[in-house]
């Protein structure tokens, strides 16, 4: 069925693009639903193999899409190993006995701390991390320090999007645009260091005032006494690690390599000192996950070649000037909150690609930082979240969505005029 | 006569202190936590928006559940230990106000302390739980002042440990 002869392109493109806009959101639609709670690749990648065999993708564009993803994924692969291993060294509970430690009594104290933590975590070791690892330590701090826990967990959930503008290995959304813009490490890390601190300086400012109650309740148990075992050997190679980002990409080499060193490294160590198994490092990988995204990756660009770029060319503004970077973040901030940021960043990339990096760095602003605005990071999850009725019966949807109001817009402004600052500091 | 202490984070040793002070000598007092329902939804939301992960076990909402009991269980004990006299341990989760209201139905007195603004004294002393329960709680109300105690006519007293 498959041929490359350009009539039968065009014959074909209505039919392939109604294909792919099914089966891409049958994909979204079974990730979000997770159907008997299995993983979402085992839609995900058929529906891959089926925009291929019907040639709604040609083969050339599916093998340049995956030569394109392979790295992104075994960096993100990497970045997921390093951060589960932090954690099996006891990283995140030492952090959080740092932070019991010196916020004895003071929640405003711990809410700073909470700050700092969660968004270097976020930046160094990924969201995953964050929401994963960090927020179960910091609901047991607050805990044992006899304070209200709310501020500071809605803390971790808000910076694990905020605080993941900064470096390339903080998101997937950033190591996917990484990819396809060939922006080098440093270039990245260097324009997006104004709107990460723009952007975090918002959410506390806002947190403060919003949990203002909750912060002066106090916090009444005693100081902890157990002192910050902190795992030296692990903190030296993550920092190895992050010089190692800079090093490779000065030398023109995928930094997804300095990833892999460190996971390496650590998962080495780990398994000669009997710590972890073969077994638990590759479940740390996170293989189904990372076939997801190959395989959206590939279904999306499916979309995006039949016509879907045609139609949001012209929404896409071209340029870099403030008001084309304000529009892109707004469009990506949207979109992100329809469906996911995830299938929004790999729609919008082809599109900001050519307008250039400011566009690009635009775009993630946008998809990173407007999650925040629903509590399940989009409109999609929390509608059958709400159906489901599951878990969240109680949840007050209301003081989610207002804190999300407060912060979300006027951080992501902030945060898109610093870039725009930087753009003109650093040059586009 | 059946008197119950809201124990809550941060405030609960003066609710202690009054129902210990303000309880008849044959009253069954009854300590009452409520964990909120809010920081393991935010937990439980945040996976969710991690679009991909499917692995259920790695949920934190989950992990938050747990330590919320435990955290609750804690708190139930130091205020039992302060209170010092025989009481029975309430814990309950969900919506924390509609939990406290619907706990205090059919009890003698209820005692909570007030949870917002307490460096001014006057009617944002009390926060939003605090003042549903006020306005909505069927049985009679002892509102105290969590420790320190402002002065008549004091504004800006601020808690030492800000």
């Amino acid at each position: 069925m498959h041929t490359e002869r350009p009539e039968d392109r065009i014959l074909n493109t209505a039919l392939a693009e109604a294909l792919s806009a099914v089966l891409l959101l049958l994909v979204l639609a079974c990730a979000v639903v997770r159907p008997w709670g299995l993983p979402e690749a085992v839609v995900a990648v058929p529906a891959a193999g089926l925009v291929i065999v019907t040639g709604a993708i040609s083969l050339d564009h599916a093998q340049a899409e995956a030569e394109r993803l392979g790295p992104v994924i075994g960096f993100l692969a990497a970045v997921l190993v390093l951060a589960q291993l932090c954690d099996d060294d006891g990283l995140f509970r030492a952090c959080g006995a740092w932070m019991a430690r010196s916020a004895a009594g003071r929640p405003r104290r711990l809410l700073v701390q909470v700050f700092v933590v969660a968004s270097v975590i976020t930046a160094v070791l990924s969201l995953d991390a964050t929401v994963v690892l960090l927020t179960p330590v910091v609901f047991a701090t607050a805990a044992r320090l006899g304070a209200r826990p709310k501020p500071h967990v809605y803390a971790c959930t808000h910076l694990s999007n905020t605080a993941s503008v900064l470096l390339p290995v903080s998101n997937l959304t950033n190591l996917l645009a990484f990819a396809a813009s060939g922006l080098a490490f440093t270039r990245f890390a260097a324009l997006m260091a104004l709107p990460w601190l723009a952007a975090i300086g918002v959410e506390y400012l806002v947190f403060r005032r919003f949990f203002g109650t909750d912060l002066d309740a106090g916090a009444q148990a005693p100081p902890g006494d157990e002192v910050p075992q902190v795992p030296v050997f692990t903190v030296v190679i993550v920092a190895c690690t992050l010089g190692g980002f800079v090093l490779a990409s000065a030398a023109g080499v995928n930094p997804a390599w300095a990833a892999a060193a460190g996971a390496v490294v650590l998962a080495v160590r780990a398994l000669a000192r009997g710590r972890t198994t073969p077994g638990a490092v590759l479940r740390s990988a996170g293989v189904p996950f990372l076939l997801f995204v190959l395989a959206l990756g590939i279904v999306v660009r499916a979309v995006v070649d039949n016509g879907l770029a045609d139609s949001l060319g012209q929404l896409v503004p071209d340029g870099t000037g403030l008001p084309s970077l304000f529009a892109l973040a707004g469009l990506a901030a949207v979109l992100a909150n329809v469906i996911n940021n995830l299938p929004a960043v790999l729609v919008l990339l082809p599109l900001a690609v050519p307008a250039g990096s400011g566009a690009v760095l635009a775009v993630l602003l946008g998809v990173n930082i407007g999650p925040n605005l629903t509590y399940a990071g989009s409109l999609a999850t929390l509608l059958w979240r709400r159906i489901l009725r599951e878990h969240d019966t109680d949840v007050d949807l209301g003081e989610f969505t207002r804190i999300g109001l407060l912060t979300v817009p006027a951080a992501l402004a902030l945060a898109v005029l610093a870039l725009w600052a930087g753009l003109q500091v650093v040059g586009a | 006569m059946t008197v119950i202490a809201w124990i809550a984070e941060g405030t609960w040793p003066a609710c202690v202190d009054a129902a210990r002070a303000h309880a008849p000598a044959d009253a069954d007092i009854v300590l009452l936590h409520v964990a909120g329902a809010d920081s393991p939804a935010a937990g439980h939301g945040a996976y969710a928006g991690l679009l991909g992960r499917g692995r259920l076990d790695r949920d934190p909402g989950t992990r938050l559940e747990e330590l919320a009991a435990t955290s609750a269980d804690q708190l139930l004990r130091a205020a039992e230990e302060r209170l010092g006299l025989p009481c029975i341990r309430l814990e309950r989760h969900g919506h924390i106000k509609h939990e406290v209201v619907a706990a205090a139905e059919g009890a003698d007195l209820l005692v909570l302390a007030r949870d917002g603004d307490r460096a001014h004294p006057g009617p944002k002393s009390l926060g939003p739980a605090g003042r549903f329960v006020v306005d909505h709680a069927t049985c009679p109300v002892l509102l105290v002042w969590p420790h320190p105690v402002p002065q008549p006519g004091a504004v800006g007293i601020k808690d030492a440990s800000k």
